[in-house]
């Protein structure tokens, strides 16, 4: 029992019962926090594997932006006003086919033959001859064979952006003329 | 000593409990955080790949850079997402699923 697998099972721990309670609650607000949980949770996970861009970027747009977004959208639409009718009719079916769902990709993840490493290791320790840190090698295959799906990829958040602010505004442009 | 099927299961998991709440959730904002829940179950797994595959390290930061790929996409998505329930809760007053049936036939 290694310290890295004693931390990965507790940040898995809270991840797994934290959507539980997201998927289960009957407050929508308690739901949304405790979404911020299990984001948080995962990016935990994502350091014990030696992720820490990812674990940053986790934080960042997970844990800050996606979180306020969520909270924000369920003040404005008055979701968790009706909590008697938070869930609809078919829940043991999905029930079913979320249970379904489980054993059948675990079943396939034990038995794929994928050849894997002993022990997870950074993207940093191979290949480079020393000094150099995940982050650097992340953003070197990021920024010169990856640019262009980088690139685009800001292109789709500006478009977006725009057409977020375009669906939210009252009314048709011609009022507002 | 940490495997890549510890992080696959926790994948799976959390999969599992997302597509439960798009399932089985009425108002739309909380299908929403299920998917999020799902797209996030997803990074898990490719950063695992990426950090246990046993190939050259050229190719094992592609895991991190398709999570990194993922949660823009997902960020775009939810920004979208919400513009179209708030606006949709402006012209129905409701967000239940199974009361939009606006293009139902």
């Amino acid at each position: 029992m290694t310290i890295q697998l004693l931390a990965f099972y507790a940040a898995a721990a809270v991840a797994i019962v934290g959507a539980m309670g997201v998927v289960l609650v009957p407050n929508v607000v308690v739901a949304g926090i405790l979404l911020l949980a299990t984001l948080l949770a995962i990016a935990g996970v994502f350091l014990v594997v030696f992720a820490e861009f990812l674990a940053l970027t986790q934080v960042l747009i997970y844990g800050g932006a996606v979180t306020i977004v969520t909270l924000f959208a369920i003040m404005l639409t008055r979701t968790g006003e009706l909590r008697v009718h938070l869930d609809n009719r078919q829940k043991p079916l999905a029930a079913l086919v979320a249970l379904g769902a489980f054993v059948l990709l675990s079943a396939a993840f034990l038995a794929s033959e994928i050849p894997t490493r002993a022990a997870a290791t950074s993207v940093a320790t191979v290949g480079s001859a020393g000094g150099s840190t995940g982050f650097e090698y992340l953003g070197e295959a990021l920024f010169t064979r990856w640019a262009v799906p980088f690139e685009i990829a800001s292109l789709v958040l500006l478009v977006a952006l725009i057409g977020a602010v375009i669906l939210t505004r009252n009314g048709t442009p011609r009022d507002r003329a | 000593m940490l495997e890549l099927v510890h992080l696959q299961v926790l994948s799976a998991a959390l999969f599992s409990i997302g597509l439960y709440g798009v399932l089985a959730r009425r108002s739309a904002v909380l299908v929403l955080i299920s998917i999020e829940l799902m797209l996030n179950a997803v990074n898990v797994n490719l950063i695992g790949l990426g950090a246990f595959a046993d190939r050259p390290a050229e190719s094992r930061v592609f895991g991190q850079i398709l999570a990194i790929f993922v949660i823009t996409i997902s960020a775009a998505e939810l920004g979208l997402a919400f513009a179209i329930i708030l606006k949709l809760f402006r012209s129905r007053g409701s967000v239940n699923t199974d009361e939009l049936n606006l293009m139902k036939w």
